[in-house]
């Protein structure tokens, strides 16, 4: 790939990576890979953030946002992990099942 | 250079692909450790060394051992014999082929406005400790927050509905 | 730090020999040679330690259970581990029918690396670090928490109910004991001001009279460098914590589908991250290389890092050779109910004596609160928990 600037490639593959994150969540049936396909997502995002950072105008007072951007998104990753797989461990236990198409009831 | 860029790319979206794909769900989470550990090695050849070893070590040390516990918790590692993408998976497929062809398309037509190459920004973890106690304490506290209300609520979802009696 | 050159030399003299060796190199091979030559250098020697550590470990216990332990091969048994590798290399490697073949593969390669990489940013001597990182503390933390997968790989792929349950008892303990290990860390951190392992060390290669200022002397420091001892010895896996590979409940944990070659790894890992985590206790609150007094600065640092790591594993066989195994609510109460809140405590301690300035205040003030914390919490910890003769349901 002919590209002039190394930062549209590493866009590019957090494009790519997003798009496969979001295809995942969108097509599993497994609630358990559906968070795995948000937390290809969300590290998609972070790629950006430090791709940005790095190839962004240095030095200036707000050098560090990209940076801090990711590091507080890996952390808030971390709670939505615990949190999400908290509920599919409760969702299992009630309904007997992970499998999205037949947790299809509101009512407990 | 680029050989590195790539091969570490081709990882990255190797395991990411394999996570998606995959009909045992261990393996997928397996895979997916494959993906996180392929950012960690893009955030390295960004510079950016802090965030890289934070990512494995919560990345790789947390939420995939997360992942395969809540896996094996919920008896999920076999493939259900329905089939292991959902009925509407056409459907999910369009929209992020289309996602990704938005993305990719604005990509594509910025890179000629992009930065061609910069020297490597001189951040050290001091000043980065030094940020997170100064300019960004606020977030720094609200995500001290979020992660107590996280650890507690996590361990509330996952309390037996009835004590067992000892 | 003043020092003759005769001093020096002892002191520099594997440093010497890599750059002299690197030397013969032209020029553009130079950088990658002297990180090869240093790679080189940590695959020989820890294992090689490993090696010298199982005879220990062997004889010791055997001394300690009134036993004499190996003594058939060569002088005084101490050929014992060359017999053990070719056995190790010539048993047939089994694999389950029903494992899963490229996962039971990987899971003791993955361990190996892992435990390799913590190695390589651990100073074992004044200039003796393979990479001086920034984030140094923050790389070896990374690669201990990576070696976890690894253990569960183990035991998933073999598809054997006594390697699941071992590995999930392992991950389970690891996970839990990281917490303590990372947080008793991150005091010195606090007063290092850094995680370059470099610094914390030359942090602490000070003396006031002929005593150095390692972080273990002071309340909070004794505090983490406890707490840190006991969340590495569960990190791996060590007894007291040994409930993973518990011979007498789950035949061998997680690597009990293991034969051979691939078992022998698992030992040698075993053995490597004791010597990684010791290595880091050393650096962290023990000066690293720095001599314990200031006149025996003349011994080369290296002799003092593997002397102060080598008695960190003779603690280990000895509390092998003492402690029963604990049990799992045990472990895993000890770890959330009294090894948590106490290093939460001591970060706050850890805080106060920052900020108290130099002075004997100090000293008491943060020596009180941590003893008044542990003796509170111990109390907590066994109340209305009757300690006496068990009586078992069955044997009534």
């Amino acid at each position: 790939m002919g590209f002039a600037s190394p930062l549209a490639a590493y866009l590019l593959v957090a494009a790519l990576l997003f798009a496969i994150g979001l295809a995942g969540a969108l097509t599993r049936r497994n609630a358990i890979l559906v968070l795995i396909g948000i937390e290809l997502m969300l590290n998609a995002a972070n790629l950006n953030f430090i791709a940005f950072w790095r190839y962004g105008p240095h030095p200036n007072p707000d050098s560090l946002t990209g940076m801090m951007f990711a590091i507080f998104s890996i952390a808030v990753a971390a709670a939505e992990a615990a949190v999400g797989l908290g509920l599919v461990i409760s969702i299992y236990r009630h309904a007997k099942t992970t499998d999205l198409d037949r947790i299809n009831r509101m009512k407990g | 250079m680029h050989v590195v860029f790539f091969l570490i790319a081709a990882l990255t979206l190797g395991g990411a692909l394999a996570a998606v794909l995959l009909k045992n769900t261990v393996h997928c989470a397996l895979a997916v450790t494959l993906a996180f550990l392929g950012h960690a090695l893009l955030f390295l050849r960004l510079d950016a060394q802090f965030a890289g070893f934070a990512q494995i070590l919560i990345y790789i040390g947390a939420v995939a051992i997360l992942v395969v516990f809540a896996i094996l918790l919920t008896r999920g590692s076999e493939a259900p014999a329905s089939g292991i993408f959902s009925k509407t998976w056409l459907l999910g497929l369009l929209i992020a082929a289309a996602v990704f062809a938005v993305l990719g398309w604005s990509i594509i037509e910025s890179a000629r406005a992009l930065a061609v190459d910069s020297a490597a920004p001189q951040v050290t973890v001091h000043d980065i400790g030094v940020a997170l106690v100064g300019r960004y304490v606020l977030p720094l506290e609200i995500v001290a927050l979020l992660l107590t209300a996280a650890t507690i609520g996590a361990v509330i979802v996952a309390l037996h509905e009835k004590e067992r009696p000892r | 730090m003043a020092s003759t050159s005769a001093v020096t030399g002892a002191d520099q003299i594997f440093i010497l020999l890599r750059d002299w060796l690197v030397h013969l190199l032209p020029s553009a091979l130079r950088p990658a040679a002297s990180v090869v030559l240093g790679a080189i250098a940590i695959v020989a020697v820890f294992p090689g330690l490993f090696a010298l550590t199982t005879v220990f470990e062997r004889k010791g216990l055997g001394r300690m259970q009134n036993r004499l332990g190996p003594n058939r091969v060569g002088p005084y048994g101490f050929f014992q581990p060359i017999a053990d590798g070719i056995k190790a290399l010539t048993k047939e490697d089994v694999v389950p029918f029903r494992a899963d073949a490229m996962v039971h593969f990987l899971a003791p390669l993955v361990l190996l690396v892992t435990v390799f990489m913590g190695f390589a940013v651990l100073p074992v001597g004044r200039n003796m670090q393979l990479v001086d990182m920034d984030s140094g503390l923050l790389f070896f933390f990374a690669m201990g928490a990576a070696t976890e997968l690894s253990v569960f790989m183990a035991g998933w792929s073999s598809r054997n109910k006594y390697s699941m349950l071992g590995a999930m008892r392992a991950v389970a303990q690891m996970i839990s004991y990281e917490v303590a290990l990372l947080l008793s860390s991150v005091t010195v951190v606090m007063i290092a001001g850094s995680l370059s392992l470099t610094e914390i060390v030359d942090a602490q290669n000070q003396y006031t009279g002929i005593f150095p200022h390692w972080y273990i002397f002071t309340p909070w420091g004794l505090a983490s460098f406890l707490m840190f001892s006991i969340a590495a010895t569960a990190e791996t896996n060590r007894s007291p914590f040994d409930l993973p590979e518990g011979e007498s409940e789950i035949v061998a944990g997680y690597h009990t589908e293991y034969s051979g070659f691939k078992f022998a790894i698992f030992f040698v890992a075993e053995y490597l991250a004791m010597f990684a985590l010791s290595g880091m206790g050393a650096t962290l609150f023990l000066g690293g290389w720095s001599a314990p007094l200031k006149f025996l600065g003349f011994i080369p640092s290296w002799i003092w890092f593997f002397l102060k790591v080598m008695c960190a594993i003779f603690i280990f066989i000895w509390m092998r050779g003492t402690l029963p195994r604990l049990r799992q609510d045990q472990l895993m109460n000890f770890a959330w109910k009294f090894a948590l809140p106490f290093t939460l405590l001591n970060l706050l301690v850890t805080a106060l004596w920052r900020f108290m300035g130099a002075g004997w205040l100090r000293w008491v003030v943060c020596a009180a609160i941590l003893a008044g914390a542990y003796v509170f919490m111990g109390r907590m910890g066994m109340h209305r928990k009757h300690i006496g003769p068990r009586s078992y349901r069955y044997a009534e």
